[in-house]
């Protein structure tokens, strides 16, 4: 692992006309982090991550990611990189197994058959591989949507807002799905307006407020912001997620079909 | 580098083919409103349209197979369009691959679709007693200039595909290159028509290839028509694929 930070931002700036969305990012991500960017709507997390992923121009200021220059490196650090947009970005006429086919052909890889029944097992997608991914539910579009991120290996992945519009199941099954990729010293940019997601997910968290970063550091770091804590007793209720996943029956359906044990938790 | 390129084509070009394949509405409903088209102009309308000495449908083929054109093109805009606003389109380009594969690959899918619905225009046509003495060079010649014809209109066809905001948007591309042929000397001779309309008629692009294919069809001399016809659709493909490149190009800064 390399001790150069995967994704570098220095004093990024970026307008659209009168409307200073960026107002100077600085931001350093550590390789092999899940890193979260927590912001409102609005506050930048979109147009930031389409600069990083080299689909939209900075008007001022410098990022590097995987080591490459944004500005003229764009080629390498399209090799080094995977978007997973705001939007379930996958081809709804295709099949599962096309959806990730296609993307190793465009990888240029070969032994696309493998590649693809490889990840339609690890992502639980193997009974539904051969189904439009049009008649897939909200959660296996996500988990298909992230497969096809990590085709090629690339050694950062962005999530741009990767459980905005699911249900609290598919919520879940993509939280599991997303815990599963940290550790394998890949990079995870995600950006979230749920602070709940930031704090179940990630390592380290960066807060984006108008355009600039006003905190960053662990989860730890920043509860140390605020005041000291005080000792209250509150008695526990039990969620009403709590109460919805016990009705139902567990988290949704598992990789291995059986249902999970999210209730004892 | 443009091995890679070629590679993206073909890997974008296969996928789209498998849309138009899983949806061949797309490919009959092309080729429904010009075949209704002439089915009406034929049978209805045609007796009362005198327009030389042929049969009527004889003289109308070649309007409706750029009508044909016009209508398929609109399916290309729509694919492109789905893209787009599907958020596919944002991830491929985010990726390692040459970005102008992504339009040439829905330009090459509108091209075989297109040929498809025009084949089975020109197979209802035959059923309804067309006939053309043209040879296999005459036939490739008009392939060639319907082919000509639909990249020029297929680039154009890119434009609102990367700029619409809405489904109604992009359609709607396909509705003034309908209208052109009526303009044309494609249903009646221009020589009836009042003077500026005439004029028009007469100075733009349908008139000169309607009566290239139909002079190919008839195996007449085709005369300055065919430098006409090949001048304009060659103009109108640069025109538009420059225009459809620059769109692309502002869309991803």
């Amino acid at each position: 692992m390399t001790t150069t930070p995967a994704i570098e931002i220095t004093g990024l700036t970026k307008s659209f006309g009168d409307n200073a969305v960026l107002r100077g990012v600085e931001l350093a991500v550590p390789a092999g982090a899940v890193f979260a960017l927590l912001g409102s709507n609005g506050a930048g997390k979109t147009t930031l991550v389409r600069i990083l992923s080299t689909l939209s121009k900075a008007d001022s200021g410098h990022a590097a990611v995987a080591g490459f220059d944004l500005a003229t490196q764009t080629a390498k650090v399209r090799q080094s990189i995977s978007l997973t947009g705001q939007f379930a970005a996958v081809d709804e006429i295709l099949t599962g197994r096309e959806n990730l086919q296609l993307i190793a052909e465009l990888r240029h890889l070969d032994r696309r058959r493998e590649i693809a029944d490889d990840l339609l097992g690890r992502f639980g997608l193997t009974d539904a591989a051969d189904k439009r991914a049009g008649v897939y539910s909200g959660g296996m579009r996500r988990r298909l949507d992230i497969a096809m991120s990590l085709i090629g290996d690339p050694p950062v992945l962005f999530l741009d807002e990767p459980t905005t519009g699911l249900d609290l199941q598919s919520r879940n099954e993509v939280w599991a799905t997303i815990r599963d990729l940290a550790g394998q010293g890949r990079t995870v940019l995600l950006t979230t307006q749920y602070l709940e997601e930031a704090e179940q997910l990630a390592d380290r968290i960066a807060i984006l407020h108008q355009g600039t970063i006003i905190a960053s550091g662990t989860l730890p770091e920043l509860k140390g912001l605020l005041p000291p804590k005080k000792i209250e007793y509150v008695e526990k209720q039990p969620t009403l997620e709590e109460v919805f996943l016990a009705i139902v029956g567990g988290s949704g359906e598992r990789r291995d079909g059986r249902p999970s044990t999210a209730v004892s938790r | 580098m443009t091995g890679h390129a070629l590679r993206d084509v073909v890997a974008l070009s296969k996928r789209s083919l498998r849309h138009v394949l899983r949806s061949p509405d797309t490919i009959v409903t092309t080729a429904i409103m010009p075949v209704a088209m002439l089915l009406l102009f034929v049978y209805v309308f045609g007796g009362a349209i005198h327009a030389g000495h042929g049969k009527y449908v004889d003289y109308l083929l070649p309007g409706i197979l750029l009508i044909t054109v016009a209508s398929g093109v609109g399916y290309a805009a729509f694919r492109l369009f789905s893209d787009v606003d599907g958020g596919i389109f944002e991830r491929f380009t985010a990726m390692p691959i040459t970005r102008s594969a992504l339009l040439w690959a829905h330009v090459l899918t509108s091209v075989v679709a297109n040929f498809v619905s025009l084949v089975f225009v020109v197979l209802i046509a035959l059923a309804m007693g067309f006939r053309s003495g043209a040879g296999l060079s005459g036939w490739l010649a008009v392939v060639g200039l319907v082919l000509l014809f639909t990249l020029a209109l297929t680039w154009l066809a890119m434009i609102p595909g990367l700029t619409a905001k809405t489904v109604d948007g992009v359609s709607g591309i396909s509705y003034p290159l309908i209208f052109l042929p009526f303009v044309s000397s494609a249903f009646v001779p221009t020589g009836g028509m009042p003077a500026p309309v005439r004029r028009f008629a007469e100075h733009q692009p349908v008139t000169s290839i309607v009566d290239t294919i139909r002079g190919v069809f008839a195996q007449q001399p085709v005369g300055h028509h065919a430098w006409v016809a090949v001048a304009w659709c060659a103009g109108l493909l640069l025109v538009a694929y420059v225009l459809a490149m620059r769109t692309f190009r502002r869309k991803l800064s």
